[in-house]
């Protein structure tokens, strides 16, 4: 048997996922397509690679930065938020 | 599978297999099955790699080959070799017992200690920039593959498929039959030159009907296949919502008056692949550069690479597809065998495996010299056009560094101006970066040119916190499994 979908949060909103989906994928089955904005520019990101080499996709996971979403396994109630820059703004002088 | 009790902290095994794909699981069995200490290491939640990606669950609908992946699976277990997904390995180091592979696991240390190490670590999309690419929605056609078969997820709703190589005719036949409109298949090469090498032609028939079926399936899905064409820019800013399309002449140069809009949320693209060949580099294995421009592992007829005890089998030492790549792990593993414990393999199974090589390394030479990847892409960028995605350096900068400051080689340029110094460390630029410079610079690329951006004392990024924890020897690595 199939185990049945579930939840998490992304930026505050509900998204659906599929059991053993990567947060990229349940991210872009509803339609979203980027999650972090870059260190210089400010520009948005999201999926490049899908298989962990590029690290476009990094994003932000119950607090923590740098998470490569496409390798992430989503999990029931994780709280998926938008990255910015390196993640670690809390951290800059 | 399981993980056998055998695996405990401190074990140290004759052979440790890298990598889980085609290549890796052949070695790992082969190995493991002529009775060596085998264990089988590799960055996926499951075996397979990218050419068997799949889901939990998930038996093989839409894989080729997937009955050699079960019996492979099978034979895993069976031999007893050790299986340990969810490693990143970011350094092999040599010691004087063997090897030390370092690792994290879910961002732990774990060390494995083996006598021999076989290197299968294959390859990804190799990607040329364009002006867009950095749009959210420009994927890699491997990515767009990954999230359909690997979680079911199409990337988008109306997606163009553009680059080089036969590659781009599973995804978009994949596409097409999960229901997603494909607008077109942009084939920046011809290919019709294939039929200039009949001899590895015929000997590889079974892989021209696999080609011939995507063919079919896009056909009767109505998707255009269109050859010396392909996308030179993709347009929209938070997604994309459109791209360029342009004919290209011989050497991809746009034919003038050629370019037209299309209709698209989606640009899925590969040029060839990029074999991932930092753990040979970290070794100080010789290397060389390949027929398709890859920078690849030297490898000997039993697939030894220069440094003692090191073996590299499948697109690390050669792009050459999965059934290539098998072949190449299973002799690689039935000599580490026969090195490390004296097991002496079959000599008509041996026989047998190097006359399919060597079949499938003409078939695979034949594949480079029908897709080349001429330079004249570079005249598709503006100035402010990205190069490195993750340090964000343009065409512009590069250009500066070698007119302005003086560099005449990619690493110069890495120094001056960035690219390859961001958190992929090159992967998706280097070789881009090493073709402008070259061409800046008046001269064609060099294995050294490629290295100078391939290089990666650290594989993966990895916390100071997991560097400080040092090897896991006394720990628990039961993980898994």
């Amino acid at each position: 048997m199939t185990p049945p979908p579930f939840a998490f949060t992304f930026d505050g909103r509900l998204v659906r996922a599929e059991p053993g989906q990567s947060v990229a994928a349940a991210l872009i089955a509803a339609g979203h397509r980027s999650w972090r904005h870059t260190r210089a520019e400010g520009r948005p990101r999201g999926v490049f690679c899908g298989i962990g080499v590029c690290f476009d996709c990094l994003v932000t996971i119950n607090g923590t930065p740098n998470h490569r979403a496409c390798l992430a396994e989503v999990r029931p109630g994780d709280v998926v938020s938008t990255q910015e820059g390196a993640g670690r703004d809390d951290l800059a002088c | 599978m399981t993980t056998s009790p055998a695996e405990r902290p401190g074990t140290r095994y004759d052979i440790a297999v890298l990598g889980a794909g085609p290549a890796g699981l052949a070695a790992a069995v082969a190995a493991a099955g002529q009775g060596a200490g085998t264990v089988l290491i590799d960055a996926g939640a499951r075996p397979g790699g990218q050419y068997w990606r799949h889901r939990e669950g998930d038996e093989g609908a839409l894989h080729h080959g997937w009955g050699h992946f079960r019996r492979l699976r099978r034979g895993l277990s069976a031999h007893g070799a050790d299986y340990r997904p969810g490693h990143c390995v970011w350094h092999v180091e040599r010691t004087e017992a063997g090897f030390t592979v370092h690792a994290t696991r879910e961002g732990s240390p774990r060390t494995v200690r083996a006598k021999a190490v076989i290197v299968a670590t294959g390859a990804y999309d190799r990607q040329l920039p364009f002006p867009g690419w950095t749009t959210p929605g420009v994927f890699t056609a491997g990515a767009v593959q990954a999230l359909l078969k690997g979680h079911g997820v199409p990337a988008g709703r109306r997606i163009a498929v553009a680059g080089t190589g036969p590659f781009l005719l599973p995804v978009a036949a994949g596409l097409a039959e999960a229901g997603v409109r494909v607008v077109g298949v942009f084939e920046a090469g011809l290919p019709t030159a294939f039929g200039r090498h009949p001899l590895a032609t015929l000997r590889n028939l079974p892989k021209l009907a696999e080609g011939a079926g995507y063919l079919g399936t896009l056909l009767r899905h109505r998707v255009p296949y269109r050859t010396r064409t392909t996308v030179v820019a993709a347009h929209g800013t938070a997604t994309v919502t459109g791209a360029t399309v342009a004919r290209l002449d011989q050497r991809w140069r746009i034919v003038p008056g050629s370019t037209r809009e299309i209709d698209c949320d989606t640009v899925a693209v590969g040029y060839g692949f990029t074999p991932q060949t930092e753990i040979p580099l970290q070794l100080g294995c010789a290397m060389r550069r390949d027929a398709d421009g890859s920078l690849v592992a030297r490898v000997d007829a039993r697939q030894r690479a220069s440094v003692d005890g090191v073996y590299v089998a499948g697109e690390a030492c050669g792009v050459g597809g999965a059934q290539l790549s098998a072949v190449e792990g299973e002799l690689a593993g039935l000599h580490a065998a026969y090195a490390t414990t004296g097991s002496a393999p079959d000599r008509r199974r041996l026989a047998g495996l190097l006359r399919r090589r060597a079949a499938q390394r003409s078939f695979a030479a034949a594949l480079h010299r029908a897709y080349p990847v001429p330079d004249g892409w570079q005249t598709w960028l503006e100035r402010d056009t990205t190069v490195c995605r993750c340090e964000e350096v343009t065409a512009g900068a590069i250009r500066e560094a070698v007119d302005d400051l003086g560099a005449t080689d990619p690493r110069a340029v890495k120094l001056y101006a960035r690219p390859g110094m961001g958190l992929c460390q090159g992967r998706v630029c280097g070789y881009a970066t090493t073709c402008l410079v070259a061409r800046a610079t008046g001269r064609r690329p060099t294995a050294d040119d490629l290295r100078g951006m391939a290089t990666r004392p650290i594989a993966h990024p990895l916390t100071l916190g997991a560097l400080a924890a040092g090897d896991d020897s006394g720990g628990d690595d039961s993980g898994g499994g």
